[in-house]
């Protein structure tokens, strides 16, 4: 079995009600921080730990909070980022349904570093059920003296609030969860400047997500030093992974990043293989913004090493032969899934996700999206593979936020990987628009290597 | 782009409980002051769900009114945001994930299932004013895939079975709750 940090009080009856996580050793490590260490210890260990933000970017936590700017004599806020809504990510939900109280330890901890007397949690309006056993939980902690005025009989005061928001992908990007949270359209803010200077109410801000501040407890209770020595060279720690698509045992695992990927996807302590006993195809590993990669590139790299489950390894290649770790949210597809009917799809999201403040993301998406549909549903020209490579082009990099490129990638990497399947849409048009011909394709399949 | 027509309420009343009143006084203080915009949308979740199911353009004035901020800050609001209903809708929204794992875990054929046992298109409501069909993007349960939600209330790994079951179980449900202003979700904000 794989170690636990976070999931480790997981398993037990009765975990999200407060006696019983307190009983099994819950909160020690907010007594640890409140009584024993000073804010700037705490950031310390943080920074120690290597800890690197969860939600997809993968930015290091500790240099994040290192920005905020605690000279300026006004509030500072902590935002949590529970807006999870990457294609093919639910860790946070579970974290939050089962272990709200890690959330709020974390919370704690990280606001008192911070200097934060106030913390939002904005999370998603579709787990309308989870803000109740956020809620149960945050009261739980005001009656026991972990919340509120002068903390454990400290001077410290900390108050937490959950905030739903309505249905906005757009809003789990930082800019745009900050302006959702003052009562505004999720519209991403151009930066400079940083939340960390002017963020929620022009306030210095730090925004992490879920799964990040969860990890704080443990790593004030182990020491950073214990945390950054679990993992591989600048991937510490664990990571959870909420596997999904077409294997045999989807949820969400606990693995030491350094964990080989084929390990990951064969073992029966992890997604337990292809489901119905087929081949693996392709795999996206990050979240839907993430390069799709091919079978053989998902478990090697192109030059032949072994492809681990790390930020590094993952993006080994580049965007030639590499994909990025993300939010580890990981789409396992099987032989017979199709490739422009999974990007079509994706690119239908962004479309529909897009703000709209930036020209090419709103009107590229849109154009990427009507094209695919006319592949995928045989009135696409061959020109329209290129013509596709071509906006995706002009899409990445030349918007606000990076919805312009998570959309761009899926697209670019689907037809760097799988053009063949492209070329066969266009054509073979009586075939293709069904619901499911992937596996027709695959008996015609010359090229694709299966595992 | 999508134009959105605004509905009026009708001479029905607009007004919240004085139950409700109370939570949103209490919300307000969740911010610093002359910030209570941030209210406005658990105050569209809570008119959503108390003032008839969608938001009229009457409800969205008196949300204006009561956060004291211009009308035209909730209209822009209430069309940003995927989970507000513009448009009158039934007694359960069905609101199936059409997002690529869902779609690849038979998503797909849930949803043509769906279209065919209730009669409908996505976007409509059913003739008897009891479902209102609507696909969303990721609702974020993949590992459960395929999921839908009925008004907000998760149901996962589907099957035809499931469906049949589910679409019995929410009709018997009306019978009992002859309410028609009560969506039966609970109240958290």
């Amino acid at each position: 079995m794989g170690r636990k940090i976070l999931l480790e009080k997981a398993g037990i009856p009765g975990i999200r009600e407060f006696t019983i996580y307190r009983a099994n050793g819950g909160y020690e490590s907010v007594v640890k921080a409140l009584k024993s260490m000073t804010p700037a210890e705490v950031s310390q260990e943080v920074t120690l730990s290597g800890l690197r933000g969860r939600g997809g970017a993968g930015f290091p936590t500790g240099l994040k909070w290192s920005f905020l700017d605690r000279k300026r004599d006004s509030p500072r806020y902590l935002v949590c980022n529970a807006d999870e809504s990457e294609p093919g990510t639910f860790k946070d939900r579970y974290l939050m349904e089962f272990l709200p109280h890690l959330l709020i330890e974390g919370l704690i901890i990280s606001s008192y570093a911070l200097g934060v007397n106030t913390c939002y949690i904005y999370i998603r309006g579709e787990f309308k059920h989870i803000i109740g056993i956020l809620q149960n939980a945050i009261n739980e902690a005001y009656r026991n003296g972990f919340l509120g005025n002068k903390l454990l009989g400290t001077p410290y005061n900390l108050d937490i609030f959950v905030h739903p928001g309505a249905g906005a992908y757009i809003c789990g990007e930082e800019t745009a969860l900050l302006e959702s949270l003052e009562g505004k359209r999720g519209n991403p803010r151009i930066k400079p400047p940083f939340p960390a200077y002017k963020g929620l109410y022009g306030c210095p801000t730090v925004v992490n997500n879920v799964e990040t501040l969860a990890t704080v407890g443990p790593i004030i209770e182990m020491s950073g030093a214990a945390y950054a020595a679990i993992g591989k060279g600048k991937s510490t720690g664990t990571k959870l992974i909420s596997a999904c698509g077409n294997i045999n045992h989807p949820g969400v695992y606990e693995i030491d990043l350094g964990l080989p990927v084929e390990d990951f996807i064969y073992s029966e302590e992890y997604c337990g293989g292809i489901r119905n006993g087929k081949r693996l195809k392709a795999v996206v590993p990050g979240g839907s913004s993430v390069p799709v990669l091919p079978a053989e590139l998902i478990l090697r790299t192109a030059g032949g090493r072994q492809r681990l489950m790390t930020y590094e390894s993952l993006a080994e290649g580049g965007f030639d032969s590499g994909t990025m770790l993300g939010s580890g949210g990981f789409i396992v597809y099987d032989e017979d899934a199709c490739i422009v009917r999974n990007t079509w799809n994706f690119t239908r999201f962004y479309h529909h996700e897009s703000c709209g403040q930036c020209s090419p993301c709103r009107e590229g998406t849109g154009w990427m999206e009507k094209i695919l549909y006319r592949i995928e549903h045989g009135n696409g020209k061959m020109s329209d593979i290129d013509l596709l490579v071509s906006i995706a082009g002009k899409i990445e990099g030349t918007t606000i936020c990076p919805l312009g490129d998570a959309a761009a990638w899926p697209v670019s990497s689907a037809i760097r990987h799988f053009r063949w399947e492209f070329e066969y849409h266009v054509e073979h048009p009586e075939v293709v628009g069904a619901i499911s011909h992937g596996a027709l394709i695959r008996s015609q399949e010359p090229s694709i290597q299966y595992r | 782009m999508i134009y959105h027509r605004l509905h009026s309420n009708d001479n029905r009343k607009v007004e919240f409980s004085t139950e409700t009143m109370k939570r949103i006084r209490e919300l307000i203080l969740h911010y610093p002051e002359n910030h209570q915009k941030s209210a406005l949308l658990p105050v569209l979740h809570m008119a959503q769900e108390e003032l008839g199911g969608f938001l009229s353009a009457d409800v969205m004035d008196y949300v204006a009114e009561l956060l004291d901020i211009r009308p035209i800050e909730v209209y822009e609001v209430a069309t940003f945001y995927s989970m507000f209903n513009l448009d009158p809708v039934g007694k359960f929204t069905i609101d199936i994930c059409q997002t690529g794992p869902c779609a690849i875990c038979g998503g797909e054929e849930i949803m043509e299932y769906v279209k065919k046992k209730l009669n409908i298109e996505l976007g409509e409501t059913t003739s008897d004013g009891l479902f209102t069909l609507q696909g969303v993007e990721c609702l974020g349960a993949c590992g459960s895939a395929p999921v839908l939600q009925v008004n907000t209330e998760f149901h996962e790994f589907l099957t035809p079975e499931k469906i049949d079951a589910l679409l019995d179980d929410l009709r018997e449900l009306s019978k009992k709750n002859n309410d028609s202003k009560s969506r039966w979700v609970e109240k958290f904000f």
